[in-house]
């Protein structure tokens, strides 16, 4: 008999009961909650007469809504519908007796930034949450994905979620990735080659030499992305690194039970002789700086390269997509990556708010200035923690000096629900996730890159290759 | 959640892939606290010319008349035909809300983004996936022919077309006996009540960390 994969083992260890007709019943061991996604599903509790069956599993914070320029009380936020809905979930941890990481409360941030960090999340996990990027915790070795607020309801209510099993699918990155390739560039170069539907009804495990290479933070922002790639759930196996984040976190175990913990989560990686239903290899030595240049974040090309020509595509779906994405990012076939300029940069997102991201951003604003044709760069740390670690190493004031804006945790410019956005027709360098239309304000044009990538093109005006950048400057 | 049974429905045609969640429903109607009022606001970046915010009279907005949903035609559609990966993106559950409020009762597309896909069936809406050609023909059919109609039938599990031709569709036996009988999954969950807290028991010998209050 085949061996396992680390997906098998995580569902294996989470199933309740299994139903004649294929359906399952699977345990989740711990609910994220954020404003956005929550109200309904405490409404619909309360209309019930329900009570969550385990008020502990669940950890909630604030992060969508809320302004990333200083403030101290919910009232303050001025748009009202941002505000009833800050306001609501806080009346309804209160009601229900949640934890949650609030407005002045230093753990707050992005639900996905906030959870690995206060290790609420942990090895060997069931982890859900009302947003599709869910799958970021998935970099520690568990099994977490985004849900509808139906299943929020349903988790809070029942601490199951009513699941069938996904395929399997591994991508393997063996080899070395090249100077000024991060992980971000991985995750876009990946999805640039299976496509966003390539992981879909997938449960996907990133896996090889490269990933092993990579830092938590890393591996936390290609699982971040593995929704883009069309996989609900992204996951990397246990090794030394995953157990030294783990180590001394606020939720994490301690003495005898940290050992048992330990010696458990070594056996969460995929057996030699695992079978996947779908399989892809990628060599890291390919892999360049990447910049997505339309509306799906498979449109995505090597900082180097020009503009595709949608004639030569075959695929008649895949054509008009193309040529709607030209006609809303005011771009033209054969143009130069390198040729757009860009009007704003967004340093953030759960995908690239963590710690590292701001030193790699920092590294690339020290001693230098953003272009005067850029109109705002926006550095927004993923928590309230990151803020603070990025302060006492003293990013904050690189930043600053390079004539960028160094905000408070949310969201921000990454959907654009609160004040932070794009205007009509700006094109902007971002770290975050989603280039779609209207995605960081109506109108607005988004390219996906790394945080390097943006901090030069904020300093450039336009895309530069940092493999360059760093040897001109 | 409303029972599907059988559905007798005017067809719109949206022919796009990758439609994603953003298209389907902006941020900015995120902030309700409500399951309910989203369906004037459902493709509101291409049905309005100008930027929708939540609150508005959405009567008075410029409509862009080119949109598909805008035509005459369309009025009152309760099948949206549509292409490959449609509601890709976020796991907003307020992208079934409002096509649902709307009045889209089906979708029929060759693929769909797997949240979407779940969170459809929560609402009384159904997905069906149908083979790209057939697909193919069925936008042909839908632009010839004003007021084309499509039958659904859940329980027989195909889609009728006007000339009698049917096709059949896949769908999961546990969505489909809830969607026939509008039932309510957490009362069917809370049924195993006995099998989760058994669950739990011998979890907590084996990981106790887990269970942290
Ligand atoms: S940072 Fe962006 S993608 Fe991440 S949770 Fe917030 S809105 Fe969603």
């Amino acid at each position: 008999m085949a061996g396992k994969t680390l997906y098998d083992k995580l569902w294996d260890a989470h199933l309740v009961t299994e139903r004649d007709d294929g359906s399952a019943l699977i345990y989740i061991d711990r609910q994220i909650i954020h404003e956005v996604t929550s109200p309904q599903a405490f409404e619909g509790l309360r209309l019930a007469g329900r009570q969550p069956w385990r008020v502990g599993a669940n950890f909630a914070t604030l992060d969508h809504n809320v302004p990333t320029t200083p403030f101290s009380n919910a009232s303050e936020i001025v748009d009202d519908t941002s505000r009833i809905q800050v306001q609501t979930l806080e009346d309804n941890t209160r009601s229900f007796g949640i934890r949650e990481f609030g407005i002045g409360d230093v753990r707050q941030g992005i639900v996905h930034v906030m959870a690995p960090e206060q290790g609420a999340v942990l090895p060997g996990m069931t982890v859900v949450c009302g947003d599709s990027h869910t799958s970021t915790n998935g970099a520690l070795g568990c099994l977490a994905h985004g849900i509808g607020t139906s299943e929020v309801e349903h988790v809070l209510a029942t601490q199951c979620l009513v699941a069938k099993k996904m395929k399997n699918m591994q991508v393997r990155v063996e080899g070395d990735l090249g100077p000024g390739v991060t992980a971000k560039d991985v995750v876009l170069h990946i999805i640039g080659v299976i496509g966003t539907a390539g992981g879909n009804g997938h449960a996907l495990e990133f896996a090889g030499s490269a990933i092993e290479s990579l830092s938590m933070e890393g591996r936390m922002t290609i699982c971040n992305m593995s929704i883009e790639a069309g996989a609900r759930a992204g996951m990397v196996a246990v090794d030394d690194k995953t157990i030294a984040y783990c180590e001394g976190r606020p939720f994490a175990p301690t003495g005898e039970q940290w050992d048992q913990a330990v010696a458990y989560w070594r056996t969460l990686r995929s057996d030699d002789d695992a079978v996947f239903d779908t399989l892809v290899e990628i060599d890291a030595a390919e892999i360049q700086p990447q910049v997505s240049w339309g509306t799906s974040p498979e449109m995505v090309l090597p900082v180097g390269a020009t503009l595709p020509d949608p004639d030569s595509e075959t695929d008649a779906v895949k054509r008009s997509g193309m040529v709607r994405a030209y006609e809303y990012m005011g771009l033209t076939p054969g143009m130069k990556i390198s040729d757009i300029h860009v009007d704003r940069v967004f340093i953030g997102s759960c995908t690239n708010s963590r710690i590292e991201d701001l030193r790699a951003a920092a590294e690339v604003a020290r001693g230098r200035k953003k272009s005067d044709s850029v109109k705002q760069v926006l550095v927004v740390p993923g928590s309230g923690l990151v803020k603070r670690q990025a302060e006492e190493e003293g990013l904050d004031k690189i930043f600053l000096a390079a004539g960028f804006e160094w905000r408070e945790p949310g969201c921000s410019m990454c959907l654009a629900m609160n004040p932070d956005r794009l205007l009509p027709g700006e094109h902007c360098a971002s770290t975050s996730n989603r280039n779609f239309e209207g995605r960081q304000g109506n109108g607005g044009r988004t390219h996906l890159v790394s945080p390097a990538m943006a901090a030069a093109a904020a300093v450039a005006g336009h895309f530069v290759d940092i493999r360059r950048f760093a040897e001109e400057a | 959640m409303d029972k599907f049974t059988t559905l007798d429905g005017l067809v719109a045609p949206l022919d796009r892939a990758n439609v994603d969640t953003d298209q389907i429903i902006p941020k900015q109607f995120l902030k309700s606290i409500k399951r309910t009022g989203f369906g004037p606001n459902l493709f509101d970046e291409w049905r309005y010319l100008d930027e929708g915010q939540p609150g508005r009279d959405n009567s008075q907005r410029p409509l862009n008349t080119d949109f598909v949903l805008n035509q005459p035609r369309y009025q009152g559609a309760q099948i949206l035909l549509t292409r490959r990966n449609f509601g890709c993106g976020s796991s907003r559950e307020h992208a079934p809300w409002a096509l649902l409020d709307y009045g889209f009762r089906a979708i029929i597309a060759p693929s769909f983004a797997d949240i979407f896909f779940n969170n459809c069936f929560k609402n009384g809406v159904l997905p069906i996936v149908l083979p790209e050609a057939v697909i193919d023909a069925l936008f042909d059919e839908v632009e010839q022919t004003e007021g084309y109609t499509l039958n659904v039938d859940l329980a027989g599990q195909y889609v009728q077309r006007p000339n009698g031709e049917r096709t059949a569709f896949e769908v999961d036996p546990f969505r489909k006996h809830c969607l026939l009988n509008g039932l309510d999954d957490i009362g069917l969950t809370l049924q195993d009540a006995d099998a989760i807290h058994a669950y739990e028991a011998a979890r907590q010998k084996k990981e106790p960390w887990v269970f942290v209050e």
